[in-house]
């Protein structure tokens, strides 16, 4: 941000939050068919070049998956308007939020996006309550509706209890869903959010995640969520957008994306199986939903029993022409080869189970097992890495 | 400290030592002899004498007033400052920094000049609106705020710069303007530099001579302030020219006090 104000022109844009709250009136039941979030544009900054062209649909996740300095913040950043596009447009619901041609560039605070920071950025000299009251205030409500409104996401968000709480009194898992419920406060159009579970230590980012998918399902905007996690992109991302180098170098959903990966990147981020199930505590085995079964580590750490997810890396997945010695790996099944993708140096084979399993080999054990689509070939992964999560 | 290790107790080099003795010396001794010579006993009368007691009054006054002024104008000017990308701004910022290593008596001329009954904008206050500042109460403070506010504007302008710009750009995807996130999140946050500018700024104010006898003249109870009915009353009435040093002397020790965790972090960093 500089003094100045942005060059190009702000009058056209001055009701765009007002009128697309309009649209997700009555607890986000659409008034007319919002159109979503179309992205077509530019963004140069020195030798750095984003190209966007995304159609990102109301009510669905896109996962903007990539490595860092691939230009996913910088994309989350043009969307609220934090940085504006060098060429191009940006229309949410057909309403233009940045056109660089028509000279119209709407500034962050009249966009109806709201965007949950990877760091949160809560405001240290507020309290909970005041943090998420925040964005009515903003908009001119008056003090004690601002509160009633904030105390009623609180509620929603299972916060309520932490009220008179200063962000530093709170835990990661807890900022996280109040920079959820102050973005969410606002009523936006659109959601974003950065990095939403990288600031949480490992242990909590399970139950973190699991209600993250649950608010993210309930929200009728789109929703664009900047990751480099593997797991959390398919757990909560209905369709995938990857970056590289400032380019969208594949799209598509989770399962697509992991089986096919068309570039080393995705190839080795996506390269992870994952399946869902109930455990049985006493075995340490999880019945798939797809069906088979897996005995897993990490169980003991689980709260939740009954929706357990399972990743195996394709690596860590052994493929044998004869049903191999039970003895020491403890997940044997057979399965029949669907597919065989050159990858690198080696060779990414789809295997149909159940459970059905993307496993990396070495051209070499393609050659010895004799490997083809329709090969019977039996799967075997040790228990140690097979993880519950 | 209580216990000195061998290694500390090591002999400091008397070429070192002599004139760093020497040096303390001559800069703790002046305030001893302000001590020894306070008249004490008569304290209280003197400070409620006529002469001390308006130009104490007169003093607090005057410096608040222009330390007001200072936060009025010089907290946006630190904004403009801290968040313009101008070229120009570099050029802006020499400028208004200019009054910290000006002499306060060249300050003062420069003042009457510009705002003096003839001068440069003087003369259209005086013509339109029957404004004339020198020698006069406000332009005590007029002159007061022309030195000290640099000392606010620059305080203020660092702790701008180093406030967590996140915090705004989260304001602004909340709906806030920027005046509205600089007024809900950046000032509150940056609320210990505002004191310690407005601190800094206010003692500086209290001590101004030179611009403000300049600009503002000697003038009992309208215009003589307290360091200069010390340097006046020197050759009067030393009783009172002492009292008023001593509350001069206690408001600094004050000073460095409140801000001696900002400007003498303790310990002694590398």
């Amino acid at each position: 941000m500089s003094a100045e104000l942005p060059s190009r022109a702000q009058s056209r844009g001055s009701d765009v939050r007002s009128r697309a709250q309009g649209l997700h009136a009555a607890n986000g039941t659409p008034e007319r068919r919002p159109t979503g979030l179309v992205i077509d544009g530019q963004v140069e900054r020195g030798a750095f070049r984003l190209d966007l062209s995304l159609d990102l649909a109301p009510g669905r996740v896109t996962g903007l998956l990539g490595p860092n300095g691939a230009g996913k913040t910088t994309a989350l950043r043009t969307i609220c308007g934090l940085t504006p596009l060098s060429s191009g447009s940006i229309r949410l619901d057909g309403i233009p939020l940045d056109d660089v041609n028509a000279e119209i560039f709407v500034p962050p605070e009249r966009r109806p996006v709201g965007v949950v920071f990877q760091d949160y950025r809560l405001f240290p000299h507020l309290d909970v309550r005041g943090n998420v009251a925040f964005g009515a205030r903003a908009r001119g409500v008056g003090r004690e509706s601002a509160r009633a409104a904030a105390d009623a996401w609180l509620e929603r968000l299972d916060l309520s209890g932490l009220a008179t709480r200063r962000p530093a009194e709170l835990s990661g898992g807890q900022a996280q869903r109040v920079a959820l419920a102050r973005a969410l406060a606002t009523e936006p159009a659109a959601l974003l959010l950065d990095e939403p579970l990288a600031a949480l230590d490992a242990r909590t980012r399970l139950g973190i995640r699991a209600e993250l998918r649950a608010h993210l399902r309930t929200f009728a905007g789109p929703v664009v969520m900047v990751t480099h996690d593997a797991v959390e992109a398919l757990v909560l991302a209905d369709d995938l957008v990857v970056i590289e180098g400032g380019r969208v170098t594949q799209r598509g959903s989770p399962n697509e994306v992991a089986r096919r990966p068309r570039t080393d990147y995705v190839a080795r981020l996506m390269g992870v199986n994952l399946y869902r199930g109930s455990l049985d505590r006493s075995t340490h085995t999880v019945e798939l939903l797809g069906g088979g079964r897996l005995v897993v580590t990490g169980a003991d750490q689980l709260r939740d029993v009954a929706d357990v997810l399972v990743t195996l890396a394709p690596t860590a997945v052994t493929l044998h022409a004869e049903r191999p010695d039970r003895s020491s790996p403890r997940n044997v099944w057979a399965g029949v080869v669907r597919a065989m993708e050159p990858l690198g140096e080696r060779v990414r084979v789809e295997v149909a189970g159940p459970p059905d399993a993307l496993v990396d080999v070495t051209p070499a054990a393609v050659a010895d097992l004799a490997l083809r689509p329709g090969s019977q070939v039996w799967l075997s992964a040790k228990a140690t890495e097979t993880y519950a999560a | 400290m209580a216990r000195a290790t061998a290694r500390d107790r090591r002999r400091l080099p008397a070429a070192l030592a002599v004139p760093a003795v020497a040096g303390a010396a001559f800069l703790v001794l002046p305030l001893i002899g302000l001590l020894a010579r306070a008249p004490w006993t008569d304290l209280g009368s003197l400070l409620r004498s006529p002469v001390v007691a308006d130009a104490l009054r007169l003093s607090l006054f005057c410096a608040t007033l222009a330390t007001g002024l200072s936060a009025l104008l010089g907290i946006p000017l630190a904004w403009v400052l801290a968040r313009s990308t101008s070229r120009f701004v570099a050029l802006l910022r020499a400028l208004v920094t200019v009054p910290l290593v000006l002499p306060p008596v060249v300050g003062g001329v420069a003042l009457l000049l510009t705002l003096g009954r003839t001068g440069v904008v003087g003369q259209y206050l005086d013509r339109w609106f029957g404004i004339s500042l020198p020698f006069t109460t406000a332009g005590v403070v007029v002159a007061e705020a022309f030195v000290a506010m640099p000392f606010l504007v620059v305080t203020v302008e660092g702790a701008f710069r180093s406030a967590d710009r996140g915090l705004e750009e989260a304001a602004a995807t909340l709906g806030a303007s920027r005046l509205f996130a600089l007024r809900h999140v950046t000032l509150p946050l940056i609320v210990p530099s505002l004191l310690a500018g407005a601190v800094l700024s206010w003692a500086r104010a209290l001590g101004e001579f030179g611009a403000t006898i300049t600009f503002a003249g000697n003038f009992p109870g309208r215009t003589q302030t307290m360091p200069i009915a010390v340097y006046l009353a020197m050759e009067s009435d030393p009783g009172a020219a002492i009292a008023l040093a001593l509350v001069l002397l206690v408001v600094s020790v004050a000073v460095l006090a409140a801000l001696r965790d900002r400007w003498l972090p303790r310990g002694g960093a590398v």
